[in-house]
C-alpha cells in the first residue's frame, strides 16, 4: 500500500519534473519575435505584380492578381489535383475558389508542397515552354509542379498539393498583415 | 556515534560562515543604503520602467530585456508600451537597447557604457540605489561630479535637476583628505523623499531587470517543497515497514 | 553465486534472459547483494551522488541545446537560457547547484569513508578508483566553469592555467598548448566545453567500475567489521541484508530529503550568498580589466589556500603547485598509511580520532580562507592549517600503530 502510494505519487513527480525539459525544447521567446507577424504595404503593388515578404524564414508572395486573372481561375479547374483546397492547408477564410479574402490580392506562402523548392512566378498567358492552355501561375524548375494563380497544383506534377496558405488579415485596404488573423481561422 | 557528529557540526558551521564570501567579492566598500525594495511593488516598477527608460537609456542599454516580456511582467499595456516607451523602429519583441552607438560612447566618456541588465546582480540592489543618490560635485572630473559609492566613475549625473546639487563631506588634510559622506547644499524639484522614491523605484526595476522569473521561481518553490514534503510520508513509513524487522 | 538459480522465469524477462544475464545481474548486484544491516545516515551519500551525476548530465544535455562555446556568444547565450529559453532558468539553476551540491555529497562520502576505514583492505583499489573519479569531478568542474564567460570564469581560468606556466622548463609552453592561444580565449573556451561534455560520460564508466569493485569485496559498515567473515549455513552473512529491498526503499527516502534541500536552494536561495553563484560572473569576461579579487568556487578552494600559503621559492611559484596536487595525491596512499589494527574510528583511539577532527576543521577553515582575499593573519592561518592537514596523512603510520584501540566486536552493533 506504502508501495503504491509513494510509486504513485513519485511517479506524478517525476511527471512534473519532465514538463521544463520537454517545454524548454519549444521555440524560446527570441525564435517566437523572429517569428512576429509581418507587415505589408500592398497600395503601390501594380497590377499583376507579386510582392515578396520574409515570415519565419519563408518567402511570402503577395500578387496583385487582375480581374482577368481571378476570372480565368475556374476555366483550370478541370486539370486541377485538388480543385476545392479539400487536401491542402490554408485558413478556412480561403477555402473559397480565389483561396482569398479578397479576391485581388493573393497571399501565398512561396514554396513548393513538393520537396520545398521555391517555384517561379509565371503570369503570363500561353508562353512557348508551358503551353497553350497555360493562363498565369507558378512553375518550380526543380522537378516541374506546376500551380495556378491561386496557387493549386496542376495534374502531373509531382507536388500532391496546392501550396500553403499563411494565416493573414487586413489591417487596411492597402495593409496585411502576415502571420496573424485574431484567431478568424 | 560522537565522531559522527563532530563532522555535520563542523559542516554547519563552515555553511554558517558562507555568506561571509560575498565580503570576500566585494571586498572592503563604501556603507552602503538599505534599498528595501519590494519587487512585489508593480506601480514602483513602472515608475522605474519609466525613469530608467528616459534618465539612462539615453546611454545605457539592457541588452537581455525584451520590451514585451517588461511590460507583460510589471503591468504594462501593449498600448501604453508603444506609445510611450517604444520609439523609432523598436518593436515589442525587441531587446531593450540604447540607440547610442558603443563606439561613440567609449569616445565621449573614455570608457565602454556597461550594460545594465545584469547590474543588480554583480553589484547589489543596495549599492545600485546608493549610486543613485551620491553624486556630489567635484571640479576635477570631466562632467564635473564624482560619486560616493563608485570613485571617479565616468558619467554625468543625469538628477542634477531633480535631487538639486550635493557637496563632499570630506575628512583628514593634504594627501590624506577623503569624501566620507555627502550633504544636499542645493534642492532640485525633487524633495529629498520624493528623490529617494525615484531612486528606489530605479533599482526596484532594475533588480526586477537583473532576474524577471524572481517572483515565479519562488512561487515554484512553494509548491515544490510542498510536493516533496507530502511524498516523503508514504516514502518514510515504506521504509520503516520494511525495515521493522531489522535490528 | 546463482548457478542453481537456473529456475524458469517466464514471459518477457524470460525472453530477455535466455539473451541477457539479466536475473543475474539483478540478484548479484541487488535482490541477493548483501550489504551490512547497520550501514545507517553515512551510507546514503553513494547513491545521492549517482542522483546528483544524472541530473548534472541531463541538466548539462539540456543546456547544451542552448548554449554557444564561442567568446562572443557565451555569456549572452547563459542570458538567454535564463530569459528566452522557456524553463531555461530552472534547468541553468538546477545545474549551477548541482555542481556544489555534487561536491557536498562527495565530500560526506569521501568522510564516510575516512570514518569506516572504507580504504583498508580489501577496498583499497575501490578507495583508488574513487580518488580518480574524484580527479575527474574537478577536472569537470574547473572546464564547466569557464563556460559563462564571465569575469570570474575567465580570470579564474586564466590563474588557474598560468599554474602550469610554473612547471620547470616546459611550463610557459605546456599552458599554451592547454590554452590553445597565448591568452585564455575563444579557442580555451570551446575545447572546454568540449572536454566538460565529454568527462561526464568518462565519470560515469568510471562510477560502473567504482561499483563493481565494491561488490567484489562488499559493503564496509561503521564497525569495519567484515560481515563475509560471518556467514550462516546458506552462505550468507549473517549480518546482511539483501539490498533490495531494504536499501533501495531507504534510498528513495534519502533522495526524497535530499531533493528537498536541492530545491530549498534553487528556488530560493541560488546564487546561495555568492558562494554558488559569484557576483563577478554577472559581468561578461574583459580580459583588460582584471576584478579586484579573484578566488575559485568554494569546492576547490581549500587547495587554493594551500598553493597562495607557499611562499615562492627561488622565484617560483612551482612548490605551491606541488603542495597543491600532494594534497590530492596523499588521498590515495591512505590504505598503506593507515597502520591501525583496527578499520572504524569507533574502536581506533583518542590520537587518531584528534587528528581527523583536526584534519576536518583544517579543511574547512582552508576553504574559508581561500575564499578570502589574502592578508598576513590569513596566510599565517593558512600555512598552520596546511602543516595540520598534511600532517594527518604524513604521521598517520605513526600515530595509529601507537594509538590505542578498543575490542572490535563479532557482530555488527547499530
Amino acid at each position: 500500500m506504502l508501495v503504491a502510494a509513494t510509486s504513485v505519487l513519485g511517479a506524478v513527480g517525476a511527471g512534473f519534473a519532465a514538463v521544463p525539459f520537454i517545454a524548454s525544447m519549444n521555440p524560446s521567446a527570441k525564435a517566437r519575435a523572429a517569428g512576429a507577424p509581418v507587415e505589408a504595404d500592398v497600395s503601390k503593388l501594380e497590377p499583376g505584380a507579386l510582392l515578396r515578404v520574409k515570415w519565419r524564414g519563408q518567402p511570402i508572395w503577395i500578387v496583385h492578381r487582375t480581374p482577368e486573372m481571378v476570372a480565368n481561375l475556374p476555366k483550370n479547374d478541370p486539370k486541377l489535383t485538388d480543385p476545392a483546397s479539400e487536401a491542402s492547408i490554408q485558413p478556412d477564410y480561403c477555402k473559397n475558389p480565389t483561396r482569398a479574402i479578397k479576391d485581388q490580392y493573393f497571399v501565398v506562402i512561396g514554396i513548393c508542397t513538393h520537396l520545398g523548392c521555391s517555384p517561379t512566378y509565371r503570369p503570363e498567358i500561353a508562353p512557348d515552354d508551358l503551353g497553350k492552355g497555360w493562363l498565369g501561375g507558378w512553375f518550380c524548375p526543380c522537378h516541374g509542379s506546376k500551380f495556378d494563380l491561386a496557387g493549386r497544383v496542376i495534374n502531373g506534377s509531382p507536388a500532391p498539393t496546392n501550396l500553403v496558405i499563411p494565416k493573414y488579415t487586413y489591417l487596411t485596404d492597402t495593409t496585411i498583415l502576415v502571420g496573424e488573423d485574431g484567431g478568424a481561422a | 556515534m560522537r565522531p559522527a557528529i563532530i563532522a555535520p557540526a563542523i559542516f554547519a558551521v563552515g555553511l554558517l560562515l558562507t555568506p561571509l564570501a560575498t565580503v570576500a567579492s566585494g571586498g572592503h566598500g563604501p556603507e552602503l543604503e538599505e534599498a528595501n525594495i519590494d519587487l512585489h511593488d508593480q506601480a514602483s516598477l513602472q515608475r522605474g520602467a519609466k525613469y530608467f527608460v528616459n534618465y539612462c537609456m539615453g546611454c545605457h542599454s539592457l541588452q537581455y530585456m525584451r520590451w514585451q516580456r517588461m511590460a507583460n511582467d510589471i503591468g504594462i499595456t501593449e498600448v501604453d508600451l508603444r506609445k510611450n516607451l517604444l520609439f523609432g523602429d523598436a518593436k515589442p519583441g525587441d531587446m531593450m537597447t540604447t540607440a547610442m552607438r558603443p563606439e561613440d560612447g567609449e569616445k565621449w566618456f573614455g570608457t565602454a557604457i556597461p550594460d545594465l541588465t545584469l547590474v543588480t546582480r554583480w553589484r547589489s540592489p543596495d549599492w545600485v540605489y546608493s549610486y543613485l543618490k551620491s553624486f556630489y560635485t567635484d571640479p576635477s572630473r570631466p562632467y564635473g561630479v564624482n560619486n560616493l559609492v563608485f570613485k571617479d566613475v565616468g558619467m554625468p549625473n543625469p538628477f542634477t535637476h531633480l535631487q538639486g546639487i550635493q557637496d563632499p563631506l570630506v575628512e583628514g588634510h593634504g594627501a590624506e583628505e577623503h569624501v566620507v559622506g555627502v550633504k544636499l547644499v542645493e534642492q532640485g524639484s525633487l524633495s529629498p523623499k520624493e528623490f529617494d522614491t525615484m531612486a528606489r523605484d530605479i533599482t526596484t526595476f532594475l533588480t526586477y531587470v537583473g532576474e524577471p522569473i524572481k517572483l515565479e521561481r519562488q512561487r515554484l518553490g512553494v509548491m515544490v517543497l510542498m510536493f516533496l514534503g507530502v511524498l516523503f510520508i508514504p516514502a518514510y513509513f515504506m521504509k520503516k515497514e520494511f525495515w521493522k524487522d531489522i535490528h | 553465486m546463482s548457478a542453481e538459480s537456473k529456475s524458469e522465469v517466464t514471459g518477457f524477462l524470460g525472453w530477455v534472459d535466455k539473451r541477457f544475464p539479466i536475473m543475474d545481474v539483478w540478484n548479484d548486484h541487488l535482490a541477493k547483494y548483501y550489504a551490512p544491516k547497520n550501514m545507517g545516515f553515512w551510507s546514503f551519500f553513494g547513491s545521492l551522488a549517482i542522483t546528483v551525476l544524472v541530473i548534472q548530465i541531463v541538466t548539462g544535455i539540456w543546456l547544451a541545446m542552448s548554449y554557444k562555446p564561442s567568446a562572443a556568444d557565451a555569456f549572452a547565450s547563459v542570458e538567454y537560457i535564463m530569459r528566452d529559453v522557456d524553463w531555461g532558468w530552472l534547468i541553468r539553476y538546477m545545474h549551477s547547484t548541482g555542481a556544489s551540491f555534487f561536491f557536498i555529497v562527495i565530500y560526506l562520502h569521501m568522510f564516510r569513508g575516512l570514518m569506516w576505514g572504507s580504504y583498508r583492505k580489501p577496498r583499497e583499489l575501490l578507495w583508488m578508483i574513487g580518488m580518480v573519479l574524484y580527479l575527474a569531478m574537478m577536472a569537470t568542474a574547473f572546464f564547466g566553469y569557464l563556460l559563462p564567460w564571465g569575469q570570474m570564469s575567465y580570470w579564474g581560468a586564466q590563474v588557474i592555467v598560468n599554474l602550469f606556466a610554473a612547471v620547470p622548463n616546459i611550463g610557459p609552453d605546456l599552458s599554451v598548448w592547454v590554452r590553445g592561444d597565448y591568452v585564455i580565449s575563444d579557442a580555451t573556451l570551446n575545447r572546454f566545453f568540449a572536454f566538460h561534455f565529454l568527462l561526464p560520460f568518462l565519470i560515469a564508466g568510471l562510477v560502473f567500475l567504482h561499483i563493481v569493485a565494491l561488490h567484489r569485496v562488499g559493503s564496509s559498515n561503521p564497525d569495519g567489521i567484515e560481515i563475509k567473515e560471518n556467514k550462516d549455513e546458506n552462505g550468507i552473512p549473517r549480518d546482511g541484508i539483501p539490498f533490495h529491498p531494504y536499501y533501495t526503499v531507504k534510498d528513495v527516502a534519502g533522495v526524497i530529503v535530499f531533493l528537498a534541500l536541492f530545491a530549498a536552494v534553487i528556488f530560493f536561495w541560488p546564487d546561495f550568498g555568492g558562494i554558488f553563484l559569484e557576483p563577478p560572473n554577472f559581468q561578461p569576461a574583459d580580459p583588460l580589466k582584471t576584478p579586484a579579487h579573484i578566488a575559485p568556487v568554494w569546492y576547490f578552494t581549500p587547495y587554493y589556500a594551500m598553493l597562495r600559503a607557499v611562499p615562492p621559492i627561488a622565484g617560483s611559484q612551482f612548490p605551491g603547485v606541488v603542495v597543491m596536487f600532494a594534497a590530492i595525491l596523499f588521498f590515495f596512499f591512505l590504505p598503506w598509511l593507515d597502520r591501525s589494527p583496527v578499520k572504524s574510528i569507533r574502536y581506533k583511539g583518542p590520537i587518531f580520532r584528534g587528528f581527523l577532527a583536526a584534519f576536518v576543521v583544517s579543511f574547512v577553515v582552508l576553504a574559508y580562507l581561500g575564499l578570502m582575499p589574502a592578508s598576513d593573519l590569513y596566510t599565517l592561518l593558512a600555512r598552520i592549517f596546511t602543516i595540520v592537514y598534511f600532517a594527518f596523512f604524513i604521521l598517520m603510520p605513526i600515530y595509529s600503530s601507537i594509538d590505542k584501540t578498543k575490542p572490535v566486536p563479532e557482530r555488527v552493533t547499530t
